[in-house]
């Protein structure tokens, strides 16, 4: 009696994998091939990326490229003042290795820490904003002088404590609805949940157009929306949890093409 | 955990991940408007009449380039090609886009000129939910054809 | 923060060539439905009503827009090359404010 219902469960959970997996279009075949979410997407949306005039990310884009040798802040200086006025001979390849350990502030710091840093430190001007259109544009720009390139960020060291963090964050069910990341993006990439597409949920294309907010936003803003997904108390951006957050997932990425600025659902 | 526990928590999860049928409606998200104000293939009818002057359109000569099924309902990316010699003699004045599903038909109105060399014009649109999109073009010497397509509009699951 | 408008003209053509134009202006396009989740109250409609694109002062095509057209409006078109020129763009929002591009083409 016992094995019956044991086997029947087993045999029902099968039966709807099975299902699951013949019905969605797109599956990842093996938990070790990560695909990027553009892979997902629907052919007029990869379209909308590929063009960088279609693609209505690049709007910020310029908006960091004009950042760049803008003067801010009590020094006088602007960005090119000391990495000089070619911006892509001196970012190329570097945002790949972001987020990086830093030993001044005993911790991770994602790309717009280190911004920020710079800003507040060296140029005396004012901290931008998480989510402003000038962090955008200098994350989108930043990023967008690496595309192509692999992500390659370190997860040894300094940063170990900090990926196992992440990690830990990312395995946690949480929320109303009690999920963790790893039950949508690694139990059932390419299943839908409703009528979206699940994906393997990486970053390579972030800050990236999402055709929802209609406008550039912020992987820890993404990471805000699908707490609240969950009914969980959303995290700030720029906190360790998401900071930590986005190690992890960057590293799990490690290899896969830079796409900034990406167009996504 | 026990096994039924476990086959609960999994069909509980599995409810949320079951594919569910297309043509939900979506309006809230657009930002188009409330579910009151409906649009119909009449109201659209009505609009295009307007625009045309009260000349019928024949079906014809109008190529609509929709996705099957939008991705997302705010930017739903459109291409209207209507087939003419764009001379000074023949050519499409006028190419008036309607969403017959929309709580207002009316979506863009495009003014054309023989400079163009080719009637092809995209952009994109916003769609309330699944429906019929419509363009009809008038002509230099008057006449009016339309193109239509269907698009399926969903909700997605996974906002964040 | 203000956002420029981007405008894709080829800078070379041969004389009857058809070349593409695109343009891509940074707007909400906010609809006047919408409310505000904290007062409730209507968010008031504010959109580009319209899109003109002139070469050498001859208007080749506009478009008016309604609250459907996307955010961010794009716009991808045809021109026939004819003499070196300027396409001036203009688009104007509700309550008359108006903001420009151009882009020049040598025709051989």
């Amino acid at each position: 009696m016992k094995y019956t219902k044991y086997i029947t469960s087993v045999a029902s959970l099968l039966g709807l994998a099975a299902l699951l997996v013949a019905y969605s279009p797109v599956v990842a075949h093996s938990k070790s091939k990560l695909k990027s979410g553009y892979d997902f997407a629907t052919p007029e949306t990869q379209a909308m990326q590929d063009d960088d005039f279609a693609n209505p990310a690049f709007v910020w884009v310029d908006i960091g490229e004009e950042q760049w040798s803008k003067v801010d802040g009590e020094a006088g200086k602007s960005c090119a003042s000391c990495h000089g006025d070619d911006a892509n001979a001196f970012l190329k390849g570097k945002s790949t290795t972001y987020p990086k350990y830093s030993a001044e502030d005993g911790k991770m710091r994602a790309l717009q820490h280190q911004i920020n840093y710079e800003r507040t430190n060296r140029m005396k001007a004012k901290a931008w904003k998480w989510e402003s259109d000038e962090m955008l544009g200098m994350t989108a720009f930043i990023r967008n002088q690496s595309k192509g390139m692999p992500l390659n960020v370190s997860v040894t060291g300094d940063a170990q404590p900090f990926y196992n963090k992440g990690k830990r964050s990312y395995m946690l069910r949480r929320g109303g609805l009690n999920m963790s990341c790893k039950n949508c993006h690694i139990d059932y990439p390419g299943v839908k949940i409703r009528a979206n597409v699940l994906t393997n949920g990486l970053p390579n294309g972030f800050p990236t157009y999402r055709l929802k907010w209609q406008k550039v936003g912020s992987l820890h803003r993404r990471f805000r929306g699908c707490n609240k997904n969950v009914r969980a108390e959303p995290f700030k951006s720029g906190s360790d949890v998401y900071t930590n957050l986005e190690l992890y997932l960057t590293h799990r990425a490690n290899g896969m093409s830079v796409e900034t600025p990406a167009v996504r659902n | 955990m026990s096994k039924d526990k476990l086959k609960t928590a999994v069909l509980g999860r599995r409810q949320m991940l079951k594919s569910v049928g297309l043509g939900a409606l979506a309006l809230a998200g657009t930002g188009l408007g409330s579910r009151s104000a409906q649009a119909t293939p009449e109201k659209a009818n009505e609009y295009l009449s307007k625009m045309t002057s009260g000349v019928a359109g024949t079906q014809g000569k109008v190529t609509v380039k929709l996705p099957e099924i939008a991705e997302n309902g705010r930017t739903v990316p459109i291409t209207v090609t209507v087939d003419s010699p764009m001379t000074d003699g023949d050519y499409v004045k006028s190419v008036h886009v309607v969403a017959e599903g929309n709580p207002n038909p009316e979506v863009i109105s495009f003014n054309l000129s023989p400079a163009m060399g080719k009637a092809e014009v995209s952009t994109r649109m916003r769609l309330g939910k699944t429906q019929n999109v419509r363009a009809a073009a008038i002509m230099s010497d008057g006449s009016v054809f339309t193109g239509t397509k269907e698009v399926k509009v969903t909700i997605g699951g996974c906002g964040g | 923060m203000a956002k420029k408008p981007r405008v894709k003209v080829p800078k070379k053509a041969s004389s009857g060539d058809i070349i593409q134009i695109k343009t891509l202006m940074s707007h909400k396009m906010e609809t006047g439905v919408r409310k505000d989740k904290k007062t409730g109250k209507l968010i008031p409609r504010k959109i580009i009503n319209k899109f003109v694109c002139k070469f050498n002062g001859k208007e080749v095509m506009s478009a008016d827009l309604h609250p459907a057209v996307a955010a961010n409006p794009y716009f991808a078109f045809f021109a026939k090359a004819t003499e070196s020129g300027t396409f001036d763009f203009e688009w104007t929002e509700d309550g008359g404010k108006t903001i420009t591009a151009s882009g020049d083409i040598t025709v051989s």
